[in-house]
């Protein structure tokens, strides 16, 4: 885990500052609406439907237990008592007052935290593997490079009124769950013949209203460039992006429009001036930051150990659901990284309590040394379990009700705010969400669909990115009526897809009686062993819109 | 509150408030007047080697070596903002500072605010002249909103990473002593 230095903690207290005057000079009316607004989203504050909101940063999704306990009070102190994980990893809390941000953010500072760049158009909160650093698939440990692009975006003097926003996500490992082909740059981490490290960019994908998956701009660049190579290709994105048309303003339409050979050159053609520059990293820079995310101590793990495991896993079937569904494979044998599914009944899909984020503190010290990582599916993992707590740290789990043994399935399912919170949205997302959980709560069902991941969003804006689901759900707004469109075969990962929309949209109350029309399409036709996803590209959208319309 | 709303522009040259001696003219017409006037580049073109022009450069002028080359002698290169919002200008005076070792004067003009006064130096203005409306004070107390920055930009040639090698160079020393 990064801790800050004298300079990290001195910039985030005088960002504090500045913005409490920011705050003060637009109360006192010597700043006007318009123009607080791009410094207040720099800052995370944004103005809802209903009240304010603040999003948090949490940078590629690692978090503290302490830093979790803090985002608790917070949202006990000046909130309703609750917060919401996004697709992006960072925190919402839907109910501040708006003067009261201003000591929002010092408390933050106080635990090292911020909510810098968590909107606005500028260089966004960078995303990454939440199994970074544990994964059994990892090259590289994306965390270290996460923190330098943090260090290189955050204030950046060239690069904080950008055409429109700008999002990194980064992996190191060989299969992609940081979505970077969805990116406004992608960076895939690898390592060449002689264990360098070598870094794969894409560029110019997205979601939102016109989805892209991004293309490759570079295949191996040597890491020494890193930064001085996302600032040429930053700045080429600032003066050329388009400026005329909020719409087509992010980096993708500028790759699509140049096309990726013309937008390559021009990246070059800058980063021949930056390359070898001042920015150019230094071994010693890395390993330095590298000593922030070493491993920690891990008590060794004995064969008994693994096998009373094993042994309870083929025992008792609910443990066995839960370490089959929620339960991830660890570099270090007999280490587990755990996912904590934050959809359940009751509770708004990503949504946790200050009580049980209180908790999930104290489970995070007690079962996995004091740390935690947000997912972009919206769920919590404790990435350092020792088998031989498992079982213990499942019971506690069980009484908080963040154990359901879901995770992959329908059921863990991917929703924004929509239009209960959210300024943006056509229509609502959540009671879309508690439906649809409702009505397959049955968990044979569940595990006999396999992987399905459903994502919905309320808006085309896409924060749900209901066009990378296996189902697609888009709420939109005809005549000033709520109404869903469904697309299919959307997929993330490596093999990242987006969804084609099956036909007309249908009123709420439809939506769960068309979603199992198509499961149950995809349950006659699939093959021994193929997915949705798998079934879907082999038969197409023909028999599941024939079935949804009949 | 004392009314601040003028219609004198706050001018702020290298850190400090100054007297601006240049006339802005967006639309010329001929004949300009025998004093010092910013005007469109293309206006500017037609006598260059008027000292008493300098050149504006619009948000979306391209900054080509061509353009650089033809601006070098140019007494001041005012840039425009014509909305706050529009960051393209950050990149065109790093550009003429880093790349094209432009040294004289780079101006800010148009929408100007005390908000981004911070960064607009940082890239190399070295001349701010704000918006009618905009409070001088506010302004030069937004020019030190932070007192360090990771990246290296006009006003500072290395990266804090650099900074913080050297220092842990001093500390191992000291320690030894």
């Amino acid at each position: 885990m990064y801790r800050y230095d004298t300079h990290d903690q001195t910039l985030v207290n005088e960002r504090v500052a500045q913005f409490r005057d920011q705050m003060n000079r637009y109360l006192a009316g010597r700043l006007s609406e318009e123009e607080f607004l791009p410094l207040r989203v720099q800052n995370g504050l944004y103005v809802q439907r209903h009240a304010p909101m603040l999003r948090i940063a949490i940078p590629y999704g690692m978090l503290a237990s302490y830093q979790l306990r803090k985002l608790g009070d917070l949202a006990r102190d000046y909130d309703r008592g609750y917060g919401h994980f996004t697709t992006r990893t960072n925190l919402q809390l839907n109910w501040p007052k708006l003067e009261t941000v201003p000591d929002m953010l010092a408390e933050l500072a106080s635990v090292q935290m911020h909510a810098i760049q968590t909107s606005g158009n500028d260089i966004r909160n960078t995303s990454s593997d939440q199994f970074a650093g544990v994964a059994e698939d990892e090259d590289v440990d994306p965390r270290p490079w996460c923190e330098l692009i943090r260090q290189w975006s955050t204030f950046h003097p060239e690069f904080t009124y950008l055409p429109r926003k700008f999002k990194i996500a980064v992996t190191g490992s060989a299969e992609d769950r940081a979505a970077i082909l969805v990116h406004d740059v992608g960076l895939r981490l690898w390592r060449d013949a002689h264990g360098e490290v070598r870094v794969k960019i894409l560029a110019g994908g997205g979601l939102g209203r016109t989805p892209m998956i991004g293309e490759v701009v570079r295949e191996d660049l040597p890491w020494q460039h890193l930064l001085t190579y996302l600032e040429a290709l930053v700045r080429v994105y600032n003066q050329f992006g388009r400026r005329d048309n909020k719409f087509k303003a992010r980096i993708k339409i500028l790759v699509k429009a140049l096309g990726v050979d013309e937008f390559r050159r021009r990246v070059d053609a800058e980063w021949a001036h930056l390359k070898d520059g001042p920015q150019t990293l230094t071994r010693q820079t890395v390993e330095d930051m590298q000593h922030h995310f070493i491993d920690p101590e891990r008590r060794p793990i004995s064969e008994e150990a693994i096998a009373g495991y094993e042994r309870l896993r083929s025992e008792n079937r609910a443990f066995a659901r839960f370490v089959t569904n929620n339960v991830h494979g660890h570099k270090v044998p007999g280490y587990k990284a755990v996912t904590l599914s934050l959809k359940r009944s009751g509770h708004s899909p990503g949504d946790l309590t200050w009580e049980q984020m209180h908790q999930v503190a104290d489970l995070a010290d007690e079962y996995s040394y004091g740390e935690l990582r947000v997912t972009h599916e919206q769920n919590l993992v404790l990435s350092d379990v020792a088998v031989d707590q498992m079982k213990a740290l499942w019971d506690r789990l069980g009484e908080l009700g963040l154990a359901n043994p879901t995770v992959g399935t329908l059921a863990d399912l991917i929703c924004c705010p929509g239009g209960d919170y959210c300024g943006l949205a056509n229509a609502k997302s959540i009671p879309v969400a508690h439906a649809i959980q409702e009505r397959f709560e049955d968990l044979d069902f569940l595990y006999d669909l396999g992987p399905v991941e459903l994502n919905i969003s309320g808006c085309m804006n896409a924060c749900g990115h209901h066009h990378v689901g296996n189902i697609g759900i888009l709420g939109v707004d005809k005549k000033g009526e709520e109404w869903y469109q469904i697309s299919l075969g959307g997929a993330q990962g490596n093999e990242a897809s987006l969804g084609k929309i099956l036909g007309p949209s249908f009123s709420r109350d439809k939506v769960p009686e068309v979603i199992d029309n198509v499961l149950q399409v995809y349950v006659g036709e699939r093959l021994e062993g193929e997915t949705f996803v798998e079934t879907y590209r082999r038969i197409g959208l023909k028999p599941f819109k024939e079935r949804v319309y009949a | 509150m004392p009314d601040q709303a003028t219609n004198a522009r706050p001018f702020i040259f290298e850190g400090r408030p100054a007297e601006d001696h240049w006339t802005m003219i967006r639309e010329p017409e001929s004949p300009l007047p025998d004093a010092p006037a910013i005007v469109p580049l293309a206006a500017w073109r037609e006598e260059a080697s008027n000292r008493q022009r300098a050149p504006l450069l619009g948000s979306d002028t391209e900054l080509t070596p061509e353009l650089a080359a033809e601006l070098a002698n140019a007494p001041l290169i005012a840039i425009d903002f014509p909305k706050f919002t529009d960051g393209r200008g950050y990149s065109t005076a790093r550009l003429l500072r880093e790349r094209f070792g432009y040294t004289g004067e780079i101006r800010a003009v148009g929408d100007v605010l005390v908000d981004q006064v911070f960064f607009l130096t940082r890239c190399g203005f070295d001349a701010l002249s704000l918006r009618e409306d905009q409070w001088l004070e506010d302004a030069l107390q937004a020019l030190n909103a932070f007192s360090r920055a990771y990246q290296p930009a006009v006003d500072e040639p290395e990266p804090l990473f650099r900074h913080r090698l050297r220092e842990a160079v001093r500390e191992a020393e000291t320690s030894m002593v």
